[in-house]
């Protein structure tokens, strides 16, 4: 009897991870799209300098940050895939959300600030231990980026029109 | 105090340099934050008290390291960049370090 009620909870608790999160994840999707048309205008480069960012008028460091973590399906469909090693397409998606999420906040922070590009852009991944399971569990993987958001003058060839 | 990730400051030169300069914070989360986020696990996704804690205590962090570049008499860090490293269970510390500079 014990076992069957622990087999309906962790049915349970699978349907509500696939369920709930597929949906969250589809609208993430849609929300990072969306957002990340609306902020093409802003230049954002991985190099320390572009020739004639000499001209730059201002600077500042700007930053964005997210806490994502993986939903109970995905984990169980992950720790099944560590049996057989391969590719962990579970994984992927909630990291790419993550990068994606945190460089968006990095460029609207910028925008926001009215700068109109952002220079040596670094993205940076660490792991929060979990207190449970002797910190051996992930409670969440944290994503950072940060750059130099640099104001530009209207003549400039790095400035594009707002979408 | 200004900061940048870059070696240099657009438009503006570096007259002296002081070396480097840097901050930390560790912090552990709270039992509160850790039952939310546990059930916030099971549907995945953003975790929205870790992401706010770790923003605080990263902004605490930068705080530390421009006091000791103020102490230095610089008026900007340039080159600035962080590192997070999980060191005890729930706890997490977050480094900021960068290169302290006098801008003309």
């Amino acid at each position: 009897m014990e076992a069957i009620i622990q087999l309906v909870i962790f049915v349970t608790l699978l349907c509500v991870g696939y369920f709930a999160g597929t949906w969250l994840e589809r609208k993430h999707y849609r929300s990072i799209i969306d957002r990340e048309r609306a902020s093409l205008h802003v230049l954002s480069v991985p190099l320390k300098t572009l020739p004639g960012m000499e001209q730059a008028t201002g600077s500042e460091l700007v930053m964005g940050s997210v806490v994502v973590s993986i939903d109970y399906f995905k984990k169980i469909v992950a720790n099944l895939r560590n049996l057989f090693g391969g590719r962990i397409g579970a994984y992927e998606s909630v990291l790419d959300r993550g990068r994606r999420e945190a460089v968006l906040r990095m460029k609207e922070e910028a925008m926001r600030r009215g700068y109109h590009a952002v220079l040596c852009v670094r993205v940076e991944t660490s792991r929060l231990a979990s207190s449970m399971k002797q910190g051996k569990g992930t409670a969440g993987v944290e994503i950072l980026a940060f750059g130099t958001a640099v104001r530009l003058p209207e003549d400039s060839p790095y400035r594009k029109p707002v979408a | 105090m200004l900061l940048t990730s870059t070696e240099i400051v657009p438009g503006r030169s570096i007259v002296e340099c002081y070396g480097l300069v840097s901050g930390s914070t560790v912090r552990a989360k709270h039992l509160g934050r850790d039952i939310a986020a546990g059930f916030k696990n099971l549907v995945g996704g953003e975790l929205k008290g870790y992401t706010e804690l770790l923003a605080e205590s990263r902004e605490q962090a930068v705080q530390r390291m421009t006091e000791q570049a103020q102490a230095m008499g610089a008026n900007a860090i340039v080159n600035v960049r962080f590192a997070t490293s999980s060191v005890a269970q729930g706890a997490a510390e977050l480094f900021a370090y960068g290169t302290a500079v006098r801008l003309d």
